[in-house]
């Protein structure tokens, strides 16, 4: 049986910034349904790496292959003149789609997104796991074949981060997005990825790449166990060597 | 499945509490207080400096002359200002399109402000006589420039991030200036709007005070003429009002347009 076919395809991409190499010849790419993350230190140019992806930065050298990617940024840059629902549905509304029915569209998410409820609430009045969600939420809305999440937990105390996390996973679960992450933590890359693609520090290349095979959901009681542990040293190995 | 259950964190209180005016009402009142006393004590001429009941009476028995001069600045300021508006729209959108023009007029406009509209007054009536034209392009002139420069920041003080997010949904430089600039910039519009519309009517008063046939202005000069310092400083008292009923009025249509603004009042 040969592999599907990649959805997003880097082959020897570079790019670099007044002079500066910040992606050094970067080949990646990512199959349909696929929850990747890619790991590296801070300032490694990861979230270079997404504007790229997504179409923001054009690529100096090499090749770029992806469909129009959605994509969650750092800060979740919720406006506060917009509801919680209308903020949901603002790429659906950008795209085209009438505000009734993107706002239809968005509010069918919203009990699976713990958001039920605060359709008609100002972004001030949710707090910072709720304010994740729903830009989480108004990223996969907007239907596009890969998610782009750059750091989405980044912000969250560790108790709300781990609850997001698990929570993540579930919603992935159902609804098995293409999606590829940022994180600089090597929990939360083992913990929700198929795959962990690490990289060097700037100027950024790929020393490592680890299918992660452990049984889902890999909630709190198994990131204890030995193999959760094992990836965990493996990848902390690959980000020092690098 | 699992949901995170964290509580939101608690609403703002804001609103006309009384302890947000009540000392500006309390230092009015001491002053006004001790002028009468001091009026009385020393038994100054009225023509030199009446006493604040003085003014309030007299002012009080020409109420029916004063309103009506009142009404006539009020015209001037607040159509002299919409049309400041207007024209601050435009300039300030067009900017905001094209980094060209803005570095072309952003340079007009500070140069715009030094001159002297001290001299430019009595021009101006030489130019377009006693009429209401150039009362209203004193006014625009003085209000244009903060509403102006209000709204080219507002609209430049959209997050970047706010910028590549829409742009990777694929929106338009339109659709960026709809869904974020434009929203961005409420807060310092309704700033500069409260700037320019005291100056408005100041403005107003005093293309007044050079040359007109009604308004504050005129009729604080004829009073002065007349040494009718109580009546002046009556005029003074109610061009003070009206000042700050339009600059109270900004707050309310800022809760009406922008309700979520609210966090950004001084």
């Amino acid at each position: 049986m040969s592999p599907p076919d990649p959805v997003v395809d880097l082959r020897h991409v570079r790019k670099e910034f007044d002079g500066r190499s910040v992606l050094d010849g970067i080949d990646l790419s990512v199959e349909a349904g696929r929850f990747v993350s890619i790991l590296g230190p801070s300032g490694c140019g990861k979230s270079t790496l997404f504007s790229v992806i997504a179409g923001l930065d054009r690529a100096d050298t090499g090749s770029v292959d992806a469909p129009p990617c959605a994509y969650m940024p750092q800060k979740d840059l919720l406006f506060p003149w917009r509801t919680v629902l209308a903020n949901t549905a603002l790429g659906l509304e950008v795209q085209g789609v009438p505000a009734a029915r993107a706002r239809q569209t968005a509010n069918d998410l919203f009990p699976a997104f713990g958001l039920d409820g605060f359709q008609d609430a100002r972004p001030a009045a949710l707090s910072g796991g709720m304010r994740q969600r729903a830009a989480l939420l108004r990223t996969v809305v907007q239907g596009r074949e890969v998610v782009l999440l750059d750091e989405p937990f980044g912000a969250l105390d560790s108790i709300t981060r781990s609850a997001m996390q698990d929570w993540l996973e579930d919603v992935w679960q159902r609804y098995r997005w293409t999606v590829l992450m940022i994180t600089h933590d090597v929990r939360e890359a083992v913990h929700l990825s198929d795959r962990v693609v690490v990289l060097s520090p700037r100027p950024a290349r790929v020393v490592d790449d680890v299918a992660v095979t452990l049984p889902r959901p890999r909630g709190a009681d198994r990131v204890t166990t030995p193999e959760f542990a094992e990836y965990e040293r493996r990848l902390l190995a690959s980000l020092r060597t690098s | 499945m699992s949901r995170p259950t964290d509580p939101p964190p608690p609403r703002r209180t804001g609103g006309l509490h009384p302890s947000r005016w009540a000392p500006s009402v309390i230092l009015v009142a001491t002053v006004i207080a001790v002028w009468e006393t001091y009026v009385r004590l020393a038994d100054v001429s009225p023509r030199v400096l009446p006493a604040p009941s003085r003014v309030a009476a007299q002012g009080w028995a020409a109420r029916e002359v004063i309103a009506g001069h009142a009404a006539s600045t009020l015209q001037v300021t607040l159509v002299g200002f919409g049309l400041a508006l207007v024209v601050s729209w435009i300039i300030a959108t067009a900017v905001d399109f094209s980094p060209r023009l803005r570095r072309a007029v952003v340079p007009l406009l500070v140069i715009s402000q030094t001159v002297p509209i001290v001299a430019l007054a009595p021009l101006m009536i030489i130019w377009f006589g006693f009429g209401i034209v150039p009362k209203l392009l004193v006014v625009a002139l003085v209000t244009f420039f903060p509403t102006t420069v209000g709204l080219i920041e507002g609209f430049a003080s959209a997050d970047r991030e706010s910028d590549r997010l829409l742009r990777s949904m694929g929106a338009s430089r339109r659709q960026q200036f709809r869904y974020v600039r434009l929203p961005s910039a409420v807060p310092r519009f309704f700033t500069s709007l409260r700037i320019g519309i005291t100056y408005a009517v100041v403005g107003a008063v005093f293309s007044e005070y050079v040359g007109a046939t009604s308004g504050l202005g005129i009729y604080m000069s004829q009073q002065k003429n007349a040494f009718r310092t109580d009546l002046v400083l009556a005029a003074v008292v109610v061009t003070a009002l009206c000042s700050i009923a339009l600059f109270l009025s900004t707050y309310v249509v800022e809760r009406l347009v922008a309700p979520w603004a609210r966090g950004e009042e001084p």
